[in-house]
Formats: C-alpha cells, structure tokens, sequence
C-alpha cells in the first residue's frame, strides 16, 4: 500500500519533471533570449529559465497533487470553516445582519478610507471578477487554464484602441470588451478541444505570451511596448468629475459589477448549462454517454470564462487609464489562477476570499512584495496539502422536488 | 411478455481493432423490440468493446450497426456518442463512472439533458419556460430515483454511495436519457446474492414496465440464464455460439471456451 503511493508519487515527479522540460525548452525563445538590437548582440537570460522550470515543476506537480488527491475520495472534510459557513447560511438571524453589515462597509468604504485605498480596492475588485470568471473554467469545468491575461489584455485593448481611433465610450467599450473576450475563448477553444491537464495549461500559457507578444511587436496595431495613454475614465452623464471623484464612481461601478457578475454565475450554476460543465469535470466519457455534446459544452465553459476577463479588461483601462503590453504577462494569469486555487475551486464566495487575500495583502505587506510569489507557492502547496478544496469548499445543493404519484 | 419480433438493432459483420489486436471479427447481432438479450465471454473476450463501438465511444473498422426505430433504419457507425445517447441508447460502465462530486439526483438530472434544451440565456435570464423545464428535470429525476429505490440518498455525493447503490444510480442517470435500449456492462459485478436478486428484479421492471429493450454483459450465469431469452457468446472477437440460455448451457464450444474456464477459476 505505502510503495504503492511512493511509487505514483515518484512518477508525479517524473511527469513534473517533463512538464517542467517542456515549459523550459517552449518558453526558450521568449524567455531566454533577448536580442538587443542597438549593439547587435544577444543577451542570454539563463536565470528565466530556472525560475520557469522551477515554476512549472511546482505548478505540475501541485496540480498532479489535486488530482490524486480527487481520486482517493474526498473523505468529507467538513472543517471548522466549513460547518461556520454552514451555520452562517442556514440562519437568518445570523446572516442577514452580517450582510447588513458587509453592504454598509462597502457603500462607506470610498468615503472612510484615502483615494489610494479605494484605488487598491478597485484593482481587488477587478480581480474578483477575474478569478469569478477564471473559476467557470478552472474551477466549475475543470480545464487548467494559464493564459487568462490573454483576454484579459485583449478586453483593454479593446476599450483603448475604440476609444483611441472611434471616440467610443466606456459603456459600450464594456459589453464590446466581454464579447470579444468570448469570441477569442471560443477561437482559441477549437484547437486546444482535445487536450487536458498540462498539455492544456502549456498550450493556453504559449497562447498568452503570444498575444502579448503581438501587442508589443504590432506598433501599427498596438502601439508597441509604450501603449496607449489618456484613456479616459468611466463618464458620468455630461458631469466633470474630478480626480477622487472618479475613482469612487469607479469604485461603485466595480462594486456593482462584481455582484452582477455573481448574480450571473450563481444562476448559471443552477442550471442545466452549470450542471453540464461540472460533469464535464468529473468524467468526460460519462458526459458524452449521458447525451451531452463534449465539444459544445467545452466551447461554452471557455466562452463563460473569458467573458469576464474582457470586462475586466476594460474595466483596468478605464482605471489606468493607460494600457501596455506589460501589464499582461504570465504573472497576471498565475495571479489569478491562484486566487482561483486558494479561494476554493468552483465557490463564488472562495475566489473573492482568495482575491481580497493575495491582491490586498501585498499592497499592505510592502515589505513582502519581493517576496510573494514564493510566499505565493507555500502558501499554495500548503493548502494543496492541508486543505485542498480551497478556504472555502463548495458545496452541492440540495434540490426540492414534487412528490408525484406515479 | 412475449417479445414481438421487430428488430430494433442489428449489428452485422462488426469488426474492431486495436493496432494488431482484433478485439472484435466480423460479429453480428441482433436485439428485438423488449427483448433481453446476454452478451457473455470470457475476460478480455471485447464484450466491454462491442458496447463501446455501439455506443460510438469507438469507430468501428468495418461492419454495420443499424438502429431501426419507428419503421425508420439508420446507419450510426462512427456517430458521437452524445447523438446515440440522443437516439435511444443508454448505456452503464463496468467500471462505474458517476459524477463522483455531485449528488445522486443531480447524476440523474445529467441524463436528462440531452431531453431538455434551456440554454445560457435561458439560465441566466430564468423565463418560464426555463424553470418550467428545470422543475420537470428535478421531478423526473426524482421520480426515476424512487423507482430504483435510491429516493433515500438523492441528496448525497455520489461517491459517498455503497457500491451496490453506485451501481444502481448508473441505470437510473441512463434511464433519465429515456432509451428504448439499455446497455449494462456487468451490472451486477461487487453484488453480494441478495442485491444481485434484486437487480435482476429490476431489470425485468425495467423491461416490462417501460418496454424498454435490455443488452446485458454479466459473468453471473445465473443471473444470465435467469433473465435472458436470447445469449450471444463470443471470445476472442469471434461469436461462438448464440441461442436460448438452454441451448446455451448445452453446447460444447461454450462449455469448452466459457464455462469450462469459469468452472476452473
Ligand atoms: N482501448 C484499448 N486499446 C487497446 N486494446 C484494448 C482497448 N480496449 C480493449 N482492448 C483489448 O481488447 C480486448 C477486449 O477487451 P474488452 O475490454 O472488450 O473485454 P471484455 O470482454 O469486456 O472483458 P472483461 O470481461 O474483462 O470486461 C482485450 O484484449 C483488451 O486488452
Ligand atoms: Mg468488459
């Protein structure tokens, strides 16, 4: 029984190991060389390469991890968190206060705290959304999926460019942003259908740095490396907002969006649709047995994710004000996959859990920031082992049914 | 019951290989409208294969399958498996595959998407008709639930069922499909006596009260020979034998090839 289990685990590390491999050897022409074309000679930055070995190791390995862990049946963790939550959901007295409560801090929040706080919350917030949106297809579907930054890139290109070249305002840059980042979900869902697991992860990663790539190499297109500047912020009617003003407008927008987007994915969990996408997850063979078109159902995860990634997209143009190619590395898509991991896979209430934590704990804990993306990966093999349906589990809900005599 | 005599599959000269191996060689069979049909052989003998190219979840190298539902033929060699499922095939695993991390019901409701059709507006905008059909999907369900006698654990995780019941909760998520053929790979494998009895009680329920028609692959020969009308045997690809469990249990290329073996074991 134990050689049994050391047995498969020195397998996960050999398959980690060949992931790690290819990522390195992928990722070669981007990360290692650097062509420096004023003084013609090439820079080689073989440091990239360990960090990216070492990274997709960790990442493989963890993965491999969960999906071990999924297949000796969950023995039922209900945790200290979990009965909690239980209890705050099941009684009014308790949680009607406590949203009370959350819906008071949240409207306060722009006016108790400095404009640099509620810049930081709204740059939380926009994460919310990511990882909500990154959940549908990591979480709820079950695709690992490392490129999100992608059409997170191509959502704020989207409002910059409109509104650079067409005067094209926020509001219809929003659903123009999450529709694009829909359709590219969708184009880039076709050739990856029959992958999974890592291979999918490397795929979607290549397919990230290549849309970065563009953005940085297109200058006629993109505007290269130094972007686009004087966005303009979210108007409201014809007002003249100032500075701090803004921001908080933007700050609602955010706050309101974020709960749209909760509404939406709640109701699209409890659906035929949501149903599907979790057998999806579970077993793929059964699914296509029970009558559920693979390919459709995929194509739709993809699309339902990557919606949100272009609305998020916009909506940090509009923030920024400013977009370039930087601002949507690899980085941007691990960040949100780790919200996604540490929150709990497929619960809403876990990925704005592990957004809050990994977005606003850095901001707050300066002096860590160099530190955090290993703090990030202790934190993550930690929970892999500790608590592997995340902080917050999900859980199933119970149906009621008519009692029909037949 | 007698089984009328319309044929609503016919398999002829079926043929599968993997690389080299022929899992199965020109095999034909046929299944008449509410009949239950066995489907035995020895371990490895391509009896789990034969499902799975029927079912779509593998392309046959050559040969026919042909469903012949309403007076209508029609050829589905090579069709995905979803659009099978869609025609009125249903099928369980030998390997059970349940959505593991979702509840008994919510298993069952599975089945019946491919016989609903909200889609992602219709989910998120919730109209009428949508929550009409999401309430039928749950009743549906429900009830099919209490017809397998799993009405006590609807809400539980699938994977949290005792074996017998698991096994139980693969007919019912494929009769949520609504087929008029079921297909059951070795239902009654992990059963002690007393569920194996029950079982058969249920497939015969299955089969006469909902007309549904019954392929079988199962090691239990009592279990065979006590529900079958109609044994195919194959080995090695090839079908050796086919006839009434009496004929069956009689003829010596079977009692070499099966019985013989399972006798030993
Ligand atoms: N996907 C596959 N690739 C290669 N060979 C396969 C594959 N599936 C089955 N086989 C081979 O085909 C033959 C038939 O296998 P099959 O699973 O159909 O047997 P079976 O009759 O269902 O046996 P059992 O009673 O053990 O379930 C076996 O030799 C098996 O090794
Ligand atoms: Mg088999």
């Amino acid at each position: 029984m134990t050689t049994d289990i050391s047995a498969s685990k020195i397998d996960g590390i050999k398959k980690s190991v060949y992931t790690a491999l290819w990522f390195m050897f992928l990722t070669f022409p981007i990360m290692v060389i650097k062509v420096n074309t004023i003084d013609n000679i090439i820079i080689w930055r073989w440091e990239n390469m360990f960090f990216i070995g070492a990274g997709s190791f960790i990442l493989s390995f963890i993965w491999r991890y969960m999906i071990s862990k999924n297949e000796m049946k969950s023995e039922d963790s209900t945790g200290i968190l979990q009965t909690f939550s239980e209890k705050i959901t099941s009684e009014k007295k308790i949680y009607i206060p406590i949203i009370i409560a959350a819906a008071v801090f949240v409207i306060a929040f722009p006016f108790i705290f400095s404009m640099y706080n509620t810049n930081i919350m709204i740059t939380a917030l926009i994460y919310v959304m990511l990882g909500l949106g990154l959940n549908i297809v990591v979480g709820i579907s079950g695709h690992l999926f490392l490129g999100y930054a992608a059409f997170y890139a191509a959502g704020a290109y989207t409002y910059a460019l409109l509104n650079h070249h067409f005067d094209i305002s926020f509001w219809f840059a929003l659903p123009i942003g999450a529709a694009i980042g829909a359709v590219i979900g969708i184009l880039l869902g076709f050739p990856v259908l029959r992958l999974k697991g890592d291979y999918l992860a490397i795929v979607t990663l290549g397919f990230g740095e290549i849309v970065r790539l563009i953005l940085e190499n297109w200058n006629d297109f993109s505007f290269g490396p130094s972007g686009i500047a004087n966005i303009p912020r979210p108007p409201l009617f014809n007002l003249k907002l100032s500075l701090s003003e803004a921001i908080v407008y933007l700050y609602f927008i955010m706050v309101v969006l974020c709960i749209f987007t909760v509404f939406i994915i709640r109701r699209l969990e409890d659906s035929r649709i949501g149903r599907a996408l979790v057998a999806l997850r579970e077993d793929e063979t059964a699914c296509q047995a029970m009558g559920i078109d693979k390919t459709k159902i995929k194509l739709t995860a993809f699309a339902l994710g990557t919606t949100w990634a272009g609305m998020g997209g916009v909506l940090f143009a509009a923030k920024t004000t400013f977009v370039n190619p930087s601002s949507f590395t690899i980085w941007e898509s691990i960040m949100v996959l780790c919200i996604v991991v540490l929150g709990g896979m497929g619960s809403i209430v876990g990925v704005i859990i592990g957004a809050m934590i990994l977005i606003l704990l850095p901001e707050y804990l300066r002096a860590f920031s160099e530190y955090r993306m290993i703090i990030f990966g202790i934190v993550l093999v930690l929970m892999m082992i500790f608590r592997p349906g995340g902080i917050v589990t999900s859980v199933r809900k119970n149906y009621k049914f008519e009692l029909e005599s037949k | 019951m007698k089984p009328s005599k319309e044929k609503i599959l016919e398999v002829k000269k079926l043929t599968m290989d993997f690389g080299g191996l022929r899992a199965i060689d020109s095999f034909d069979l046929d299944i008449c409208d509410k009949e239950i049909v066995a489907l035995i052989g020895p371990n490895g003998a391509g009896k789990t294969t034969f499902f799975n190219c029927i079912t779509g979840i593998y392309k046959p190298a050559s040969g026919d399958i042909v469903i012949n539902k309403n007076g209508k033929k029609e050829r589905i060699n090579g069709v995905r498996p979803n659009l099978i499922t869609e025609k009125g095939f249903a099928r369980t695993f030998q390997n059970i595959r349940l959505f593991g991390n979702m509840t008994v019901l919510e298993n069952v409701m599975i089945g019946r998407h491919c016989r609903s059709k909200s889609s992602v507006a219709g989910a998120i905008l919730r109209n009428k008709a949508s929550i009409q059909e999401e309430k039928d999907i749950v009743n549906f369900s429900y009830n099919i639930l209490k017809k397998i006698g799993l009405q006590n654990s609807v809400n539980e995780l699938a994977n949290n069922l005792p074996y017998g019941d698991q096994r139980r909760l693969e007919i019912a998520r494929a009769l949520a499909t609504e087929p008029f053929l079921l297909l059951l790979d070795e239902p009654a494998a992990g059963m002690n006596p007393n569920e194996t009895a029950e079982l058969a009680d249920l497939i015969k329920r299955i089969r006469d009260e909902e007309g549904i028609s019954i392929l079988l692959i199962e090691h239990d020969m009592k279990l065979v020979m006590k529900l079958s009308e109609l044994i195919f045997v194959v080995d090695y690809g090839k079908k050796i034998a086919q006839g009434t469990p009496e004929e069956i249990k009689v003829n010596p290329n079977v009692i070499k090839a099966y019985l013989g073996e399972e006798t030993n074991a």
